[in-house]
């Protein structure tokens, strides 16, 4: 029902810009928003088009993005794929044919992304995804070699678990670790397994690895499992809204070891629904408003003011896939997938929120830093910025 | 800020003798609720020969009827009056459902009131989802919960309270069932829907009553499971329910008593295939096992097959 109302509004949205468009006789810049409004992840779609329609407001009270030798005004489609693989599909296929969008931001799940990106590679559009971490969204699977039309703006799980494996080795000082993830789950499971290939190789022991299915709610056996294996340190790739039950869990089971988790923590929403449990865990994250470089002061402050909350990491990152989109549409002169998609990869160095960016050669993966934070007083505390 | 394990009785038990008898606390903490709410699925089959595929759904409003509950209410209230208001608005709504969605459609084919139900749970779950579209917490101050160690094993007080409140409203609905006449009723309606009438009892009030109680039980379970897994959503009630909805069949839909087992069961096989073996393994090994029983037992466990009339 709801998917089906917002699909209508975004159709209705969507014609009446066209109708404003052909009036005129200037054509506008079409870019699709495949997000997560619905289903398992709501807060995630939600930042996603709250950042995007800050983004398509903000250049086009400039004036518009500058193609060729004219201002033209950029325009936002937005699909909801209901944080589901079959219906981000279908969203991709319905703005790259359909809506006839140049460029597709988005999904931003990866179990989402990789069968979106499927799609859009296909059809030779260009996407990118702001927060998808696998591997598989870049990289054809069976043949191993990157994809040509999709990009991401963010790191990958393969970067992540390296970085969260040597900040438990080194940082956290622990030798031992278990792991508790959604094995139904794309992301999480990717990283659980990097994480643990990382931890192992550099001298680290997995005394647990333990999974559940997504829709899970007890986790007590699993905990009591993990217990009894007395890690030092528990690593929790899960989403946002499974941690806070997986760690109220472990602490009634009397469980006292150190909790890290992944970017899929960085939802604001994980304090309202966690509080005192989450106080001292750490994760690995896209920025912190702490270290912001004034490019991104700016963001926060005018995304603040818009929606009354700070942009979490996802919000961040798909303000930057639309800077990163913007560049490339006035760098290739012509709306025209194939230059958009050549300028996106020869960008040399963007400037984002998140950090500069540029993508490696050959890969629609840009090269980056994370960062590491702590949830300290309900508020999420700079610890330390990791290159790659 | 992590609760601490306030005290320590009766020295330990060796480590294997820890881990199992932890493992089954958990398990008789899950198969408590898999049991409450399979109560429900079997009471209606009982009586109707019919699935109520919306009572997922039911259990998951328990849930958010206790968080609005506590958040509307300007008193404290204790625990067992929140309990028993949850219980009487889902039963109601129970009744309501049955009234409005099923009762026009009891004498057409069977599949028809199925899908009525299927469909009745969506709407319900949706509606939710518009108001709800975010994760929730429970209310917190409700129970707080204490851990204690006793033999080596950490038990918190909440988990005592899920699995003493469900022990009390199984007793309390065998009571119904076996010794008053409104459970004589029921009783009569599942043996033979057709004579019961006949004989003067009011068939109507009778299905009402059941599908009050199965409501407000799939409600209590809601509201208990919300405390012990405090982050609802209004999908909440799709995979338990099911669960739910397969422990009943397991223990031989239609049996009280059979539910009840089934639910435990059901608890008990999913807990310990993870404390044994990859718990990657426990949905294949657990439902490949639960499978094995209905092929040596196609009525389920307790269940009996259905009465053959000349």
């Amino acid at each position: 029902m709801v998917p089906k109302k917002l699909f209508c509004l975004s159709l209705a949205l969507s014609s009446a810009f066209l109708f404003g468009c052909g009036q005129g006789g200037t054509p506008s810049v079409k870019i699709g928003l495949n997000a997560e409004l619905t289903g398992e992840m709501p807060a995630v779609g939600a930042s996603a088009k709250n950042a995007a329609e800050l983004f398509v407001s903000q250049i086009n009270e400039a004036g518009g993005i500058e193609v060729g030798e004219q201002k033209l005004p950029m325009e936002l489609v937005v699909g909801d794929n209901g944080a589901k693989a079959d219906q981000a599909a279908a969203v991709a296929q319905r703005l790259i044919s359909q809506e006839n969008v140049l460029v597709m931001a988005g999904p931003d799940a990866s179990a989402c992304a990789i069968p979106a990106s499927e799609i859009a590679e296909s059809l030779k559009c260009p996407m990118i995804s702001p927060w998808s971490t696998n591997p598989k969204t870049t990289v054809d699977s069976t043949t191993g070699k990157p994809k040509n039309y999709v990009f991401r703006a963010c790191f990958t799980d393969i970067f992540e678990a390296r970085v969260l494996a040597k900040f438990v080795l080194n940082t956290l000082n622990a030798k031992t670790a278990a792991a508790l993830y959604d094995v139904a789950s794309e992301a999480p499971n990717a990283q659980a397994t990097l994480f643990k290939e990382v931890f192992e190789k550099n001298g680290g022991r997995m005394v647990a690895f333990e999974t559940y299915t997504t829709g899970d709610r007890d986790f007590s056996a699993q905990l009591t499992k993990i217990k009894a294996a007395n890690p030092e340190v528990i690593f929790l790739p899960t989403y946002y809204n499974d941690v806070p039950l997986v760690i109220e869990q472990a602490h009634r089971l009397g469980i006292t070891a150190q909790f890290v988790g992944s970017d899929a923590w960085s939802s604001p929403e994980i304090l309202k629904l966690g509080g005192a449990h989450l106080e001292g865990s750490y994760f690995c994250n896209h920025y912190s408003t702490e270290i912001a470089t004034p490019v991104a002061r700016e963001f926060m402050k005018a995304y603040k003011d818009r929606f009354g909350q700070d942009p979490d990491d996802v919000a961040a990152l798909t303000y930057d896939a639309f800077g990163l989109i913007t560049q490339a549409v006035t760098r290739a002169g012509k709306l025209d997938r194939e230059a958009v998609r050549n300028a996106l990869a020869s960008i040399q160095k963007y400037e984002g929120v998140t950090g500069t960016m540029q993508f490696q050669p050959g890969s629609g993966d840009p090269i980056k830093s994370a960062v590491m934070l702590q949830i300290k007083d309900g508020k999420f505390d700079w610890v330390a910025n990791a290159e790659p | 800020m992590i609760p601490a394990v306030v005290a320590d009785f009766a020295g330990t038990l060796p480590d294997w003798g820890v881990y199992l008898a932890q493992q089954s606390v958990n398990a008789l903490q899950l198969g408590s609720i898999y049991a409450l709410i399979a109560l429900g699925y079997s009471m209606v089959y009982g009586v109707l020969v019919m699935i109520n595929f919306a009572h997922g759904d039911l259990f998951m409003l328990g849930a958010f009827a206790c968080m609005l509950l506590v958040a509307a209410l300007p008193w404290h209230l204790p625990f067992v009056v929140v309990l028993l208001m949850v219980m009487l608005i889902i039963g109601l709504l129970g009744v309501l459902i049955e009234r409005i969605a099923y009762r026009p459609l009891r004498g057409g084919p069977r599949v028809s009131a199925v899908i009525t139900a299927l469909g009745c749970g969506l709407i319900i779950e949706n509606l939710t989802l518009v108001k709800f579209p975010y994760s929730q917490h429970m209310p917190t101050d409700l129970f707080v919960s204490t851990s204690f160690r006793f033999a080596g094993v950490t038990i918190s007080t909440l988990q005592l309270l899920i699995i003493g409140v469900s022990a009390i409203l199984m007793v309390a609905l065998d009571f119904l069932i076996q010794k008053t006449r409104y459970g004589m009723a029921m009783r009569a309606i599942s043996f033979d829907a057709g004579t019961v009438p006949l004989m003067g009892i009011p068939a109507n009030r009778i299905i009402s009553l059941t599908f009050f109680v199965g409501a407000a039980l799939g409600g209590a379970a809601g509201m208990l499971y919300g405390l012990a897994y405090p982050v609802i959503a209004p999908s909440m009630g799709i995979l338990v329910g099911w669960k739910a909805f397969i422990a009943a069949v397991i223990g031989g839909i239609g049996s009280i008593r059979g539910a009840v087992l089934g639910g435990f069961l059901l608890g008990a096989v999913e807990v310990m295939v993870v404390a044994y073996l990859p718990s990657t393994y426990r949905d294949l090994i657990s439902y490949s096992l639960l499978l094995i029983i209905l092929i040596f037992k196609p009525y389920g466990l307790l269940g009996s097959p259905p009465n053959v009339k000349v």
